[in-house]
């Protein structure tokens, strides 16, 4: 493009004014973008949160049909030893077309007698309480969901089961959480 | 008439700063509607009332420690050990729920009278933002003192993003800065609970800038025509809102030093405990009719969206008003629509304070229902059909009619 004179090319086409104001803007705009960057990510977690990533647990005094909950990343997980019946209860819903999350029981263990979620209501946030609500799992007192002993969210504001955090058994008495 | 002085000093000082002009201007020259009622003084309150916040607000950080170990001893000390501490935090509490009650009241009465109405629609809106802004900054404050109601009402109300679909979790994770509420919560929220108070602060001055550019609307809803229709706002409407302070002045005094809890929740006097959620959460009185909203719909993110649509669809009612009469005085159709709103308000709260069974869930639903109707269907409904009353010629003849209408009462 040959170099024109501003005086000449007046309102007509691109100039090569427009260019440099487009390019400077634009240019100007990824700087901000990236200064923002900084101030945005400083909210997330922070290195030593992000450390506290994993938790050993000792189950070996928990009864059967008893429930303990552990922390793990400040939040409550539900370790439930259940008992035959409350297993069976479970299996036994697993194709209810009522699920609102439909999961299998089996899909929810890694030992059917050892029920292990995370305890934060789904809906917004709350800890459900243990042993109530219609379906013998756990019930939020906060909009009232309704969890069966699979912890499958079964009535109520909730979207989805209670989720399961990430764990193994390093033994038969100790897990590991994260 | 212009500013005048005889002063070096201020004539000095206006010659390089006009601020003795300007206030001349706002104060002596600002034309005010001679026929303003008294809900037209809780505006005014607001301002007091926001002032008095930052006030004792500055003064509470002076003694409290941000820190979830610390948070809730340091409360404590505020109100057992620091002189005076216990009158701050009451009047600073308090004085959350009154500036809540003196806005919703200002709220209803631009409701009720169209201030919202062309040419004011900026000043409405505007608002509005001042409303938003108000309720994040209570709902951090509440959070402050780090008790059971404090950490889980933080839970809840911060949940309420994850609603949002493929970045709610990682939004609510970046929110708390952590995995769930804890120390970099608290930081952030006082941070920015001591913020947003000025922010408020400069949107009130955006307010005021936009109502003295169209002027006060009135209890007529008629424009000043001429000099029989105003009067200047001091020191006529300066000793009138100084009569109403002092009128709130005794109702705030009433609750600090006789009933300094009533609108607290007891559950905020035990310290915050991650793992156990008390068994009836309740937001703060004046979130009740969202917080019911929220809970009228069963699906998660539906209650949310509808939550923030209530106060959304407020932005618009410039527009789906679509009635040429301003006041509600001259709607007699209209008018009724009012207090059945006012009420549905009302019912709303009532729904948001108790646990959500039985017919509440229904009436809940109903309820929310309305909220929306009201102003989506109604509003440009009766606009269409209703036949107002005459419009009074001036806010002269206004005042007139009503002083005739008072005295053959009396008669």
């Amino acid at each position: 493009m040959a170099a024109t004179n501003p005086d000449e090319s007046k309102g007509e086409g691109v100039e090569r004014r427009d260019f440099l104001t487009i390019a400077t803007t634009a240019f100007a705009g990824v700087g901000i973008a990236g200064a923002a960057w900084p101030f945005i990510d400083q909210m997330n977690p922070s290195a030593d949160v992000l450390a506290l990533s994993s938790a050993e647990i000792d189950i070996s005094g928990i009864p059967v049909g008893q429930e303990i909950t552990a922390t793990w990343r400040g939040k409550p997980i539900f370790i439930r030893h259940r008992t035959e019946e409350e297993i069976a209860k479970a299996r036994a819903d697993d194709n209810n077309p009522d699920l609102i999350d439909p999961e299998t029981d089996a899909a929810r263990v890694q030992r059917p007698e050892w029920l292990i979620v995370i305890g934060i209501c789904t809906h917004l946030g709350c800890i459900p309480l243990r042993y109530q609500g219609d379906y013998g799992g756990w019930f939020c007192p906060c909009h009232g969901s309704h969890y069966d002993t699979a912890a499958r969210i079964r009535k109520g504001p909730a979207p989805k089961n209670l989720y399961l955090p990430p764990y193994k058994f390093l033994s038969d008495t100790l897990i590991k959480i994260g | 008439m212009a500013f005048q002085t005889n002063s070096k000093i201020v004539k000095w000082i206006d010659r390089r700063l006009p601020i003795f002009s300007m206030m001349h201007h706002e104060l002596y020259e600002y034309q005010v509607p001679k026929n303003l009622n008294w809900w037209y003084t809780f505006g005014s309150l607001a301002g007091i009332i926001l002032m008095l916040q930052i006030i004792t607000g500055v003064v509470l950080v002076m003694h409290y420690t941000p820190n979830t170990e610390l948070a809730f001893d340091s409360v404590e000390k505020i109100m057992r050990d620091v002189n005076y501490g216990w009158l701050m935090r009451y009047m600073h509490a308090n004085g959350a729920s009154m500036f809540f009650i003196a806005v919703y009241i200002h709220i209803f009465r631009g409701l009720y009278y169209g201030s919202y109405k062309q040419p004011r629609e900026l000043i409405w809106m505007i608002g509005l933002v001042i409303l938003l802004l108000m309720m994040a900054t209570a709902f951090m404050g509440y959070v402050l003192p780090w008790g059971q109601m404090s950490f889980w009402g933080a839970t809840v109300i911060t949940n309420l993003f994850s609603a949002f679909p493929v970045i709610g979790e990682a939004l609510v994770t970046w929110l708390w800065g952590g995995f769930t509420v804890g120390n970099p919560t608290l930081n952030r929220f006082f941070s920015l609970h001591y913020l947003l108070p000025f922010v408020i602060l400069g949107a009130v001055v955006v307010h005021l800038w936009a109502l003295h550019t169209s002027g006060s609307n009135n209890p007529a809803g008629v424009e000043i025509k001429g000099k029989k229709d105003w009067i200047p706002f001091q020191p006529y409407y300066t000793a009138k809102d100084m009569l109403g302070f002092a009128v709130f002045a005794l109702v705030f005094s009433i609750f600090i030093f006789y009933s300094p809890d009533f609108f607290g929740e007891p559950d905020n006097y035990i310290p915050a405990n991650p793992l156990k959620t008390p068994p009836h959460i309740v937001p703060e009185w004046y979130f009740l009719p969202f917080y019911a909203i929220l809970r009228a719909v069963p699906d998660k993110l539906g209650g949310v969206l509808l939550m923030f649509g209530a106060i959304l669809v407020l932005f618009v009612i410039p527009w789906l008003d679509t009635s040429k009469v301003r006041s509600a005085r001259f709607r007699p159709v209209y008018k009724w629509w009012f207090w059945v709103l006012v009420f549905d308000c009302l019912v709303l709260g009532y729904v948001g304070s108790q646990p959500p069974e039985g017919a509440l869930i229904l009436i809940g639903r109903l309820a929310t229902a309305y909220y929306f109707l009201h102003f989506l269907v109604i509003m440009p409904l009766v606009g269409w059909f209703e036949k107002p009353l005459p419009v009074p010629a001036s806010i002269h003849d206004a005042v007139l009619a009503d002083k005739k209408a008072k005295e053959s009462a009396d008669a």
